[in-house]
């Protein structure tokens, strides 16, 4: 239902709440076309949940704090995004240990956005409707992006799909690391670790989020070295072979130029951080189409909005958003690791970025059925305290399509990187084979992996030098829905 | 020779591992067969990273669902090309796939010469790489 004023009482100058100037329909169904929002509402405490629904909605779309005649000059009905929907989150509010939050559904008129740009999704979305006094926190958990919307982007400028063949790797997670110090080698340092790891048997070496130009190695000494290495490597090994070369700067033409000496030295791929903002993101991936590069993104800064779970924006959106722009790597969490992800929450991020259609998912914090009109695929990437004892959980919850980056776990091998590198590499083929062969590999992880020791020193190494490190910790951003069985008639 | 561990090419998914019994790959062809995907039998003498297009041992066995008469035919080839590289590569026809699935070598001369870097100095301090089969230094039928 609405509350809409109609006719001359709703253009009284004056304040009016949100509901009666039309942001709040019950009774609205979305259109197939409509751009769909999620959002978590901690209302201030005696404000109606419905008011406050219709104030974000208000407030997102085009709305501002008093009446406005020059509305009457436009189709003002179609430009008002509504709440349509609002609802108590699971385990909150009376009765509980949790303030009242709510979940509130917003439709949106695919014309108030631009085409293809991120940047004016989001000023809209997440703009100033962040800062509004009558919430106390709001979080975007979702939204849903209509087909006509998603063909006016790009879409990750390889895809999964085109970079496996590129790399004629098939059947088996990526295997990376990231070089270690991630400050302070002097270029020719830094080349020798890119060499090891790559020539032990990763398939790709990477910057870190913060290397980018400084004075102990500044950048063109890097990418010249690390050439080097991969070139080399490629030789020892006969695979294709690469270095994520972080071309992040303080300027896009800065990017470019150093976009423009990677290509011409013949690397396969780039790098940069999502702290450049979303038109940069779009520009590098446009630039990377062009140019026949793989676009890796490091996901640096993500963690300020979307860890806690009142607050900011949820990482899936981050992953939509980031498929849209034209990444075709993203870190999406290791589940094992040591860095935040619960595994439900990790398979929801996981699904988003590799299915061509993601069905909704209130258990893995998928909210709407997601088309995804054929975009490619962003592989996720997995890193932060992985190693390789852990090889069976990784497959299991991660599958196949991830690139496994253990940096500590290759480099500080006791034996030196190759030897890391050796040890991640059979680990891993160990049980995509044992998986492949229909074992229950999950159980047996640790069986598997100790019988490969017996030919392999450097897993058994790893093995007795990694084992038995885990990092449990309780994960912040959780689902609010459990599944629960029902039984069948 | 190659110095790496095992002093081989690695690519494909089980290349460091030791090499896989027939019971082995009959595991892997049915795991393939099971997904719904087709067979293909390829080999080559020039195992260049970029050298895409191996001969092809017969089309992708798209009918052929039996993995007893796919091994039939992988050492068939292996019979006729024992001192060639050979692969066994499983194509997926899933609508936003379309590629292969799986790619494993299964058969490998006896000695794998590698390749070396060839480096061509440019301006600056820039180098244009080239990775170059010394196997390919002989005719096409002469190699290994």
């Amino acid at each position: 239902m609405s509350e809409e004023l109609i006719g001359k009482e709703r253009y009284k100058p004056g304040v009016l709440s949100y509901k009666k100037m039309g942001y709040w329909d019950s009774d609205y169904v979305p259109k197939d076309t409509d751009i769909l929002a999620l959002f978590r509402i901690t209302p201030q405490p005696g404000v109606d949940h419905e008011e406050v629904a219709a104030a974000v909605a208000g407030e997102s779309s085009t709305a501002t704090w008093t009446v406005v005649w020059t509305d009457r000059l436009t189709a003002c009905e179609l430009y008002r995004a509504k709440a349509y929907r609002s609802e108590l989150v699971p385990n909150t509010g009376p009765g509980t240990k949790n303030e009242a939050q709510y979940f509130a559904y917003i439709a949106y008129d695919m014309d108030l956005f631009e085409p293809g740009s991120i940047a004016n999704l989001t000023a809209s979305i997440i703009g100033n409707v962040f800062g509004f006094k009558a919430l106390k926190a709001l979080r975007l958990e979702d939204m849903r992006l209509p087909v006509a919307y998603l063909k006016t982007f790009q879409g990750p400028a390889t895809g999964c799909v085109v970079e496996r063949e590129r790399l004629d790797k098939f059947g088996r997670p990526l295997l990376g690391a990231t070089t270690k110090p991630k400050l302070g080698l002097s270029g020719r340092n830094y080349g020798r670790v890119v060499y090891e790891g790559l020539k032990g048997g990763l398939d790709f070496m990477k910057d870190d989020e913060n290397i980018n130009s400084q004075p102990f190695m500044h950048w063109r000494d890097r990418y010249l070295y690390c050439m080097e290495a991969v070139n080399k490597a490629s030789a020892a090994t006969g695979e294709v072979k690469g270095h994520y070369l972080n071309v992040t700067a303080g300027t896009m033409e800065e990017m470019y130029e150093r976009a423009e000496f990677a290509k011409s030295l013949g690397s396969i791929i780039i790098m940069i951080d999502l702290v450049i903002g979303y038109t940069a993101i779009q520009s590098i991936a446009k630039w990377s189409r062009k140019n026949d590069m793989i676009l890796h993104l490091h996901r640096a800064g993500n963690s300020t909005y979307s860890r806690q779970k009142n607050h900011g924006m949820s990482f899936r959106v981050i992953c939509k958003w980031m498929r849209m722009a034209g990444v075709d790597h993203i870190h999406a969490g290791t589940v094992v690791g040591k860095l935040e992800g619960d595994p439900l929450m990790i398979k929801g991020f996981y699904d988003t970025l590799l299915t061509t259609h993601t069905p909704q998912s209130l258990e893995h914090g998928i909210f709407f059925d997601q088309d995804w009109a054929s975009m490619n695929k962003v592989i996720p990437v997995a890193s932060g305290g992985i190693h390789a004892g852990q090889m069976h959980q990784l497959l299991y919850y991660l599958g196949e399509d991830v690139i496994l980056q253990f940096g500590g776990g290759t480099i500080g091998h006791p034996m030196g990187i190759q030897a890391g590198a050796v040890a991640n590499r059979v680990a891993l083929e160990t049980m995509v084979l044992a998986r492949n062969e229909g074992r229950d590999y999950m159980r047996e992880g640790p069986e598997i992996l100790q019988a490969a020791a017996k030919w392999c020193t450097p897993l058994k190494q790893a093995l007795d030098t990694w084992g038995d490190i885990t990092f449990n910790y309780e994960s912040t951003d959780t689902a609010d829905f459990v599944p629960t069985t029902t039984a069948s008639a | 020779m190659m110095t790496n561990l095992g002093n081989r090419i690695t690519q494909g998914q089980f290349s460091f591992l030791p090499p896989l019994t027939d019971e082995q790959i009959s595991a892997q062809i049915k795991y393939a067969l099971k997904n719904g995907w087709a067979i293909g039998i390829e080999y080559t003498d020039d195992p260049h990273p970029r050298n895409t297009y191996w001969e092809m041992f017969g089309n992708p066995m798209f009918d052929l669902k039996d993995p007893a008469g796919i091994l039939l035919e992988i050492n068939d080839c292996r019979k006729t090309y024992p001192n060639h590289y050979i692969r066994v590569t499983a194509f997926n026809s899933t609508r936003g796939v379309e590629s292969p699935a799986m790619s494993f070598i299964v058969n490998r001369p006896k000695k794998e010469p590698g390749f070396s870097v060839l480096r061509q100095e440019k301006e600056g301090r820039s180098i244009r790489y080239t990775i170059h089969s010394y196997a390919t230094d002989k005719p096409e039928s002469e190699r290994y």
